[in-house]
This record gives C-alpha cells, sequence and structure tokens, in this order.
C-alpha cells in the first residue's frame, strides 16, 4: 500500500508553561517564551509514523502554517520520524478557518490518503480546524480519536465521547484528530536528530497559495481571567466537615 | 436574528447544558431547536422555543449527514448554538467549514450579536472576538448560562430527514459506562481523584462511598484516566470536561494547569494532598495536607 499520511504540526506555547497575558491586551506573551510541537500534535505525529512502520502508509509528510521558526517544530518531527515536512510560512496569526484552506490546498498537492492530526491546538483550544478541513475537502471525519486500526481502505476509529467510547469506520481518504490516549509519542534520538538535519524541507509562502487568509474574528481584547485565592489549611476532617456546612455552606 | 440550537438528550430528557444554550441564544433573538433522535415531545415543553425540528432518520448523529443537514437549514438563522459536547464539538465545526465560517468554541459570555468571550490557554486569559460572519456557529458552555425550564412551552414540532445515502461514515458501536450519577457538567458536588490514588480499586473503594454520601459525581485526572484508574468520560480539565460544581473535592492530583483549567469555575475547592506544596492548594478554597489513605475513610465516617 502506498498510501502517504500528511500530519500538520503547529508550533505553540510549551504546555508546561503558564501563560502571561500581553500588557497591550492583544494576546499571549510569546517573546523568549519555550515554544514546542502543540502535544495533541505530536500525538498524531506518531500514529502516522506508527501507521508506516506497520506498513500501512508509505510515506509521512509534515506540515506547519506558521512563521521561519516553525521550523524547529518540523525538523523535531523528522527526528521522531516523519520522511519530509512542508512549512507554509507566515507570520499573521491565521485563524481555523484559514489554516483549513492552506492545509486544503497542500492536501490537493499531495494526495495523501489520511491526514492525521491533533484534535485542539492548546493555545486557541479551538478544536475545528480538522472538521473544517474535513468539510473543505468533503471527507469523511473520526475526531477525538483514541485507536485506529486500518483495513480494506478504512479506519475504524475509537472515538472519547461524553459517555463513553463510540467506534465509527471510515472511507479512506479521511481526516482523524487525535486524542490524549491514542498512543504515548516516543523521543527524538540523538542519531535521528542529526539525520532529520538531512531530510527534505520545502518552504512556501502562504500568501502565495491563493487562500482568503483575512481574519473573521477580531480580537478586542485578551485578559486575565479572574485569580482564585488561596484558602486555608484545615489539621483535622472533622474540622474540614465543620467548615464545609458552616463557613462554606455546600454541605 | 433568529438562532438554531442543536440540543442533546440523556436517557429522555433535556440535557441540562441544552437548556442553558437556548438561554443563551434567546440573547440573540426567536430560538428554534434541532434534536437528533427521541423524545421530541420533551423538547417541546421546553420554555422559550418557537419550533422544533426533529430529526428521526439519523440516530448515531454522525458528523458528516448532520452537518450536511444543518448546512441546508444554516441560511435561515443568525445564529448556530449548541453547548459544548463531544457531538457538537464533531458536528459544528464542520458545519462551519461547509457554511465558509470561522466557528467560536466555548463561549462564556455573549457581549452582544458578534461578540463574545471564550477562554484560551487553558483558561489562562479570555478573548473577547468579534465576528464578522454573515451566520456565527458557536459552542457554549453550560455552566456559563442558567438554564430554561424544562417545561411550561409548547412549541409545534416539524420532523425533518437527513439526507440520506452517505455511505463514507458508519456507527459500528457505542461502549457507554452506566453510571447512576449525575453527570460532571452539571452535579452539584464533584469528587475527583489523580495518581495519587494509585489503582482502580483505590477508586472504586475510596471515592464511591463519599459520592454516594454526597450524591456526587466522579472526576479523574489525565493522569489517573491514562493510568486507567478511571474512563476517558471522566476525565477533567483542558482537554477533558469543565466543571462547576458548588463543591470540588480534588483527592491525591497535584492541579495541573490542564487540570485547574477544568475547576476554576468550582464554587468551593477542597485538596487532600500528601505534599503541602502541591499547586491544587493555590486555588482550594479548604486543603488538607497528609494522606488520601487516612483522610477518605475519616471523612465517609464524619459525613
Ligand atoms: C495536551 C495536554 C492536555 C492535558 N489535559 C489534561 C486534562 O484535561 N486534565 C488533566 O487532569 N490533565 C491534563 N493533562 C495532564 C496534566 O499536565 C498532568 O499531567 C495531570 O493532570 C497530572 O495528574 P495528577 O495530578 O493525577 O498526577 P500527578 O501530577 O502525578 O499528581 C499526583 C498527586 O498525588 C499526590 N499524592 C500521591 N500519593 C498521595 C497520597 N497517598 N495521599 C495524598 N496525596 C497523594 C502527590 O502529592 C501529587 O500531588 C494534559 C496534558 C497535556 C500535555
Amino acid at each position: 500500500m502506498t498510501m502517504k499520511v500528511l500530519v500538520p504540526v503547529k508550533r505553540v506555547v510549551d504546555y508546561n508553561i503558564k501563560p502571561r497575558v500581553a500588557a497591550d491586551g492583544r494576546g499571549v506573551e510569546t517573546q523568549g517564551v519555550k515554544m514546542s510541537m502543540n502535544p495533541f500534535d505530536e500525538i498524531a505525529l506518531e500514529e502516522a509514523i506508527r501507521l508506516r512502520e506497520k506498513g500501512h502508509a508509505s510515506s509521512v509528510v509534515v506540515v506547519s502554517i506558521g512563521p521561519q521558526a516553525a521550523q524547529d517544530t518540523l525538523r523535531t518531527a523528522m527526528a521522531m520520524g516523519a520522511d519530509q515536512a512542508i512549512l507554509v510560512r507566515t507570520d499573521a496569526a491565521l485563524e481555523p478557518l484559514a489554516v483549513a484552506n492552506l492545509l486544503k490546498v497542500i492536501v490537493e498537492r499531495e494526495n495523501p490518503g489520511l491526514v492525521s492530526m491533533g484534535k485542539q491546538a492548546i493555545d486557541d483550544d479551538m478544536n475545528a480546524t480538522g472538521q473544517i478541513l474535513a468539510a473543505k475537502l468533503g471527507w469523511p471525519q473520526a475526531t477525538f480519536a483514541s485507536q485506529v486500526k486500518i483495513h480494506d481502505g478504512k479506519a475504524e476509529v475509537s472515538r472519547e465521547v461524553d459517555g463513553g467510547i463510540e467506534v465509527v469506520n471510515v472511507s479512506l481518504p479521511a481526516v482523524i484528530t487525535a486524542d490524549l490516549r491514542l498512543n504515548e509519542p516516543r523521543y527524538a534520538s540523538l542519531p535521528n536528530i542529526m539525520k532529520a538535519r538531512k531530510k527534505p524541507l520545502e518552504t512556501l509562502d502562504a500568501e502565495s497559495l491563493g487562500v482568503d487568509l483575512t481574519p473573521r474574528l477580531k480580537v478586542v481584547n485578551v485578559s486575565e481571567p479572574p485569580e482564585r485565592q488561596a484558602g486555608v489549611i484545615v489539621e483535622t476532617v472533622d474540622e474540614l466537615v465543620h467548615k464545609l456546612k458552616t463557613e462554606a455552606k455546600v454541605l | 436574528m433568529t438562532a438554531l440550537v442543536l440540543i442533546e438528550t440523556e436517557q429522555g430528557t433535556v440535557r441540562q447544558a441544552s437548556r442553558s444554550a437556548i438561554s443563551a441564544a434567546s440573547r440573540f433573538g426567536d430560538v428554534d431547536v434541532i434534536l437528533f433522535g427521541d423524545n421530541a415531545e420533551n423538547a417541546a415543553k421546553l420554555a422559550n422555543v418557537r419550533k422544533v425540528l426533529h430529526v428521526t432518520n439519523l440516530p448515531h448523529l454522525l458528523a458528516e449527514p448532520a452537518a450536511a443537514l444543518l448546512a441546508t437549514l444554516a441560511e435561515n438563522y443568525t445564529h448556530i448554538v449548541s453547548a459544548v459536547s463531544a457531538n457538537s464539538k464533531n458536528i459544528l465545526p464542520r458545519l462551519a467549514g461547509l457554511l465558509d465560517v470561522q466557528p467560536l468554541t466555548d463561549v462564556i459570555e455573549i457581549k452582544n450579536d458578534d461578540t463574545f468571550v471564550r477562554p484560551i490557554y487553558a483558561g489562562n486569559a479570555l478573548a473577547t472576538v468579534q465576528s464578522s460572519d454573515r451566520i456565527k456557529v458557536l459552542t457554549v458552555r453550560g455552566s456559563s448560562f442558567d438554564p430554561v425550564a424544562a417545561e411550561g412551552g409548547n412549541a409545534p414540532v416539524e420532523t425533518l430527514g437527513a439526507p440520506g445515502g452517505y455511505d463514507k461514515s458508519h456507527f459500528v458501536k457505542v461502549e457507554f459506562s452506566h453510571s447512576d450519577r449525575p453527570e460532571l457538567e452539571v452535579a452539584r458536588v464533584i469528587i475527583s481523584g489523580g495518581k495519587g490514588v494509585k489503582d482502580a480499586g483505590n477508586f472504586q473503594k475510596l471515592l464511591e462511598p463519599i459520592a454516594d454520601k454526597l450524591n456526587a459525581a466522579i472526576g479523574a485526572s489525565r493522569a489517573a484516566v491514562d493510568a486507567g484508574f478511571a474512563p476517558n468520560e471522566m476525565q477533567v480539565g483542558q482537554t477533558g470536561k469543565v466543571v462547576a460544581p458548588e463543591l470540588y473535592i480534588a483527592v491525591g492530583l497535584s492541579g495541573a494547569l490542564q487540570h485547574l483549567a477544568g475547576i476554576k469555575d468550582s464554587r468551593v475547592i477542597v485538596a487532600i494532598n500528601i505534599d503541602p506544596d502541591a499547586p491544587i492548594f493555590k486555588v482550594a478554597d479548604y486543603g488538607i495536607v497528609g494522606d488520601l489513605f487516612d483522610i477518605l475513610p475519616a471523612l465517609e465516617k464524619a459525613l
């Protein structure tokens, strides 16, 4: 089987960093902040690499839409095992709709049999790009995946839903979005980091792909949420229950 | 202005979060609701509803035909709304793709017809955004809006069929973990366990008796779910369920950024943790530093 898998990866503020709202109220401070691959994209990439290792896919292509520095994210992806990378360069902060429209152009160029992507980016938390892309392509979608089995040109996908696990069967090509428990991504080994430097990385200009990138949302402002204050430490369970009854009045 | 609200039922009754979505959408004008599956008679009784659209041939709510149907109705509406749920997060962004509009996820405040507040960065920042799209597609957080009444209305029901013939996606099965406990999103009390609970047996033995006494829902941290102590639908946090109970009891969980994102709106937080420096104590109203294996049995007795 010669199916190519396309994996979009986003460069985001590292998940261990507590973001700070920028003083100008336009967004979140990213200057000098550690950036990493969106954790859900890592999981989606790991799944794609495993599909190739099991013989279901012939190659894994990663694509990132972002600034020049997103190259680092793509090199990390290739060190994990992706075969080649595409950077769609833009300094604008694009919305999921514009990202999906750009990805559609890349899909039409690369012709993958599967797009494996994260269910949400941990910066804008929108949880939308995969579904929008599937709609634009007219492809089926399997979101929030916790297990993927490929057979006979189809993917049987277990999905994390509100009450438990749902299983759907989608024809390929399809878009699958990864949830946390799909797999545990591997670490890139030092030799693989070296090898990744020689893998092909193509750069395209987002503006040149004939896609309308105009934002539909105007950011009016970004503010700090109200902070919770630390309360009191109690010594005994009886004291706790007493306070919950008489002070907090929740029991 | 007219809004269409996608509502869901749970064991026959309309979910409380769906009733909250109706009240949120009432800000925009008249509200029609659309229901996939049974129990349209319960939808007809909801307050503030002009008309019930009842789709009878799509019980499993596959995103592809559901979004395709919604797209044929969308031009009659200025806003398409649903409460945040696994189904709405699956379907509404796909609908937005079909309509070529930018959807809004997890709205917690409606400023006016086109301006909305939503959390970003795991709730560490709140973004106020103004949409220029002709049709606004949004999911709203149930706990941020008071629900409309479940009874009192008498809306007409119109039956609709989803377009047939879509054969690229099939429902295979669903495995629901059955529980008589309240849903996490609407529970008045939640007790959640983390990695510190150590195994699934302890989760049952230590958390369930307390949950029984308090009629509480049981939640879990990601680490506890990953380790198999609890099923995935119990995960609370940035990428699990966002909750806002009167009382949240956090047991043996450290209070990672991603977990706190899901519990910040709780009225009272209690933390039980052996590590006095655990970040959960920074947001807890009441804390006990100690071994949960001693504290939980004592708590059960004291209740
Ligand atoms: C993309 C992404 C999304 C995520 N989404 C979520 C999410 O939605 N929800 C979520 O919860 N996490 C999420 N996480 C994971 C999060 O970062 C943490 O890893 C996780 O919340 C930790 O779980 P925990 O607190 O149970 O475990 P730990 O951090 O290991 O904490 C265990 C705690 O138990 C205490 N303890 C141990 N033994 C005892 C004892 N005997 N008595 C009392 N206390 C004890 C310890 O002191 C410690 O504080 C996400 C992570 C990523 C990268």
